[in-house]
């Protein structure tokens, strides 16, 4: 006899999931695909949460208001959200804190030094993968079975139950799961927490053609969408744009797969960036740094060669986080440009209209919308506008770097799949990046995808159980 | 300065550490590698021993090998301190003896043991060393009682004069600061508290992840070790201005000290000893497992033949357990300024630089700089 439930996936979602089927009685498998080192998917990159409190907290000065998360999650999806799960979401998030304690999350206590504490988010100690190793001890302290190198390509049909209707195809059950070995193992209840498809380059391209070779994927080489193609391939309703991705600007140097937050590329807003014709070709000083870093992966993939290059000069140099690599360096902007592949002379005169462009008098303030903006240039640089006339100049190519996608299926407020015929199925649930796109449509809040991970993740712990034992 | 390799490798891998970040709340060593670009070779031995080993950062870094990034901070550093040890040791030819630790250090101890052995037996008869002896002075009735005070004085001085040449050219390259009181008061409470083997209270990743074994383990050898030597100053404060002989008494002040200080080094380098052999090996430089596991052996050795000499002084066996303490203790002493027991002069060196930078950091942020 298979285990009552049976958890896909092996990141936060996949933990919160099993942790708490577990503490409800049930008999827990969890199957992650990746081996022991690479367990726990993207949550390995994270490094905090965003949760709701009405009061300050030692971690994170101020309160942060159900209400103000709700504005701040309409103003990045621009309303589409599923307004119910979105307020499930945001309400249970006051209890993520506790829970997250109770599992062994501890926190990072403000410092002098540069981490700045969040008023919106909680930093957790040692960063995703310490989050990951504390969620696996105490599921594997509390009896859950973990596999390792268990890909599940199916879920098994396990029957229309005695309530289901043939004709819209829905109230289905899903008998167990399949591994890519072959090996079928069954299941009273299957939890669905497998992350996004953005390392399955190949679906990628169903949507961007070959500029998706030139896409670096941040994060886990694993989260090929294998669970959510099972998904459809049982009927499951899919959710969210397939086109659509999170993405950042990231060093063109990084690895394909797996490089994580030491490629990201922050200098943008100290210079100006330039395509692969030497031309610029967005507002680099729109926003904040913070609001806007997230647009820039999505602009790169639409410049020609999915390539752009940003350029500084001394006097910014060492102002913002560096890459892991080091910046490229030159005396003149015409050599960094030959350094960078480009068209010396088309770089020398952008550069050279940009510095003709800036209005004379501004104050530079890297904290704020300062007064430092160009005149009459077409794409303008509304903010930090500083003239590129320091040697030495430096420079990163970039490639657009993808964190995840927000293609998912359909779910109840109790995290149960809905099939494409508008029934949710009987015992099959959902959590994490696979359903997110159903509260986050689109946009980025930080820290958001590990709150809807967490939330969905105990629920269908709880409803999976609470089914498995009915 | 360091191994430049060493030095080249350190600044690729802080580079990574330096871009992420996500460590910065286990102990003071990224902090510190955070307000540097570029890296000295002064820079890596003041990282590598202001480092106390937790190794929590591997457990919780994302980029470990098999990831093209390699990035394996506590062996680095670890490797790093095996290297400063020997840079800072004096006399120089002295400190590459102890390439080979173990070997070097059980040559010591057997060359003192046949030295002290002989000269015992060709001044006082072989005869004398195998019988019991008994009473005040019994001891000197087997070493020369001048022999015995002129080499331990000989050994402290040099000792001392070693460590404190190490400390001096490890500090000048490190660039330690000029006195300041609060930055030492600092120093002091985070070396006594052990305050970076708390892994900023994810405690240190040895025999499972979060264990606190290692500090309680550490206390034991470090609070016994305080024992033993206090237990060695009441003993010449009663030989010397009260004019007792030993051997002294069971419940003497020397005689109850020795004896609680060497059962807990004793437990505590067995502990650490156990706690090694069941810890990853990945995040631990071979080198230092190597000085790590000489070092506790050599300490639990002075203390077992300590307890045992104390056990069996007015048997036959004295004269031979003494000699085979005696021995050990002047391995002890020889090998300090270069093997694992200077790690705490570096370290704490590395505190009091730490300290001050933390302070010059603090007032700059509070002055508004930091954007």
């Amino acid at each position: 006899m298979g285990p009552d439930v049976i958890v896909v996936g092996g990141g936060n979602a996949a933990l919160a999931a099993a942790i708490t089927a577990r503490r409800a009685g049930a008999d827990v498998l969890l199957l992650e695909r990746a081996p022991l080192h690479m367990r726990g998917g993207n949550t390995r990159h994270t490094r905090d949460i965003r949760f709701a409190h009405d009061v300050p907290l030692p971690a994170a000065p101020g309160a942060y208001l159900v209400e103000e998360f709700f504005e701040d999650l309409i103003r990045v999806t621009g309303g589409a959200t599923n307004r119910e799960l979105a307020e499930l979401t945001l309400r249970e998030s006051m209890t993520l804190p506790a829970w997250m304690e109770a599992q062994g999350i501890l926190w990072q206590r403000a410092l002098t030094g540069t981490l700045h504490l969040s008023r919106t988010n909680l930093f957790f100690l040692g960063g995703g993968k310490q989050l990951v190793n504390a969620y696996y001890d105490t599921a594997a302290r509390l009896g859950v079975r973990i596999r390792y190198d268990a890909s599940v390509v199916a879920l098994s049909n396990g029957g229309a139950h005695a309530g289901g209707t043939a004709r819209d195809g829905g109230g289905t059950r899903v008998g167990g799961v399949v591994l890519d070995s072959g090996e079928r193992i069954a299941c009273r209840a299957v939890v669905a927490a497998a992350g996004g498809f953005e390392a399955d380059v190949a679906w990628l391209k169903e949507y961007w053609g070959d500029a998706a070779d030139n896409f670096v994927i941040r994060g886990t080489p694993h989260n090929t969408g294998l669970v959510l193609r099972a998904l459809y391939a049982l009927g499951a309703k899919p959710v969210g744009d397939p086109r659509e991705f999170h993405a950042t600007a990231c060093d063109a140097r990084a690895p394909r797969f797996d490089g994580g937050i030491v490629t990201r590329i922050d200098a943008i807003p100290f210079g100006i960036v330039v395509n692969a014709r030497g031309e610029r070709f967005y507002d680099e000083g729109e926003e904040l740094w913070p609001k806007r870093y997230a647009i820039w992966g999505k602009l790169i993939a639409q410049q020609p060669q999915q390539t752009a290059f940003v350029m500084y000069d001394a006097k910014v140099h060492g102002r913002f986080i560096p890459s892991a690599f080091p910046a490229l360096r030159a005396g003149s902007a015409g050599e960094l440009a030959a350094l960078m592949g480009l068209d010396a002379s088309a770089v020398t005169a952008t550069v050279a209209a940009y510095n003709a462009a800036i209005v004379s008098g501004g104050t530079f303030d890297p904290s704020a919308l300062d007064d430092c903006a160009t005149r009459g240039l077409t794409p303008p640089k509304s903010h930090w506008a500083l003239p590129l006339d320091t040697p030495p100049f430096y420079g990163y190519a970039m490639r657009t770097g993808i964190t995840f996608t927000y293609l998912g299926v359909e779910v109840t407020a109790g995290a149960c799949v809905v099939s494409e015929g508008g029934t949710p199925f009987e015992n099959l649930y959902a959590a994490g990046e696979c359903m997110a796109g159903n509260i986050l449509s689109r946009g980025y809040l930080a820290g958001f995808g590990l709150t809807i991970g967490t939330v969905f993740g105990r629920i269908a712990g709880k409803e999976a159980a609470r089914h498995a034992r009915s | 300065m360091l191994d430049p390799d060493a030095v080249a490798e350190a600044e690729r891998q802080f580079s990574v550490c330096n871009a992420c970040r996500y460590c910065e709340g286990f102990c003071a060593v990224f902090p510190a590698a955070e307000a540097r670009t570029a890296f000295a070779g002064g820079d890596i031995a003041y990282l590598a021993n202001l480092c106390h080993d937790c190794r929590m950062c591997f457990d919780a870094c994302p980029f470990t090998p098999p990831h093209e990034y390699a990035v394996n901070i506590p062996q680095l550093l670890a490797a790093a301190r095996t290297q400063t040890y020997e840079r800072y040791g004096w006399p120089r030819a002295f400190a590459r003896l102890l390439r080979v630790p173990a070997a070097g250090t059980a040559s010591i101890a057997a060359l003192a043991l046949v030295v002290l052995v002989g000269a015992a037996v060709a001044s006082g008869g072989t005869a004398a060393f195998f019988a019991p002896h008994a009473g005040p002075g019994a001891f000197y009735r087997v070493f020369s009682f001048a022999a015995l005070v002129s080499g331990a004085l000989l050994l402290t001085a040099f000792g001392l004069l070693a460590i404190a040449m190490g400390a001096v050219a490890f500090a000048r390259d490190i660039g330690l600061p000029k006195f300041s009181a609060p930055a030492f008061a600092r120093a002091t409470h985070e070396a006594f508290a052990l305050v970076y083997l708390r892994g900023g209270g994810a405690g240190c990743y040895d025999e499972r992840r979060g264990s606190s074994s290692r500090r309680l383990m550490h206390g034991f050898v470090f609070w016994g070790f305080l024992a033993a030597f206090a237990s060695t100053t009441a003993a010449g404060i009663e030989q010397d201005v009260l004019g007792i002989l030993p051997p002294f008494p069971l419940l003497s002040v020397p005689v109850v000290l020795g004896v609680v200080g060497g059962v807990a080094i004793l437990a505590g380098a067995a502990g650490l000893i156990v706690l090694k052999s069941r810890s990853d090996p990945a995040p631990q430089s071979t080198r230092m497992i190597v000085l790590d596991y000489t070092f506790l052996a050599v300490l639990a050795l002075v203390a077992l033949s300590g307890l045992l000499l104390l056990a069996l002084r007015s048997t036959a066996a004295m004269g031979s357990l003494l000699g085979i303490h005696l021995a050990l203790l002047v391995a002890l002493y020889l090998t300090a300024p270069y093997g694992k027991f200077v790690h705490f002069v570096y370290r704490y060196l590395s505190l009091v630089k730490h300290a001050q930078e933390a302070r010059t950091s603090q007032s700059a942020s509070n002055g508004g700089s930091h954007p």
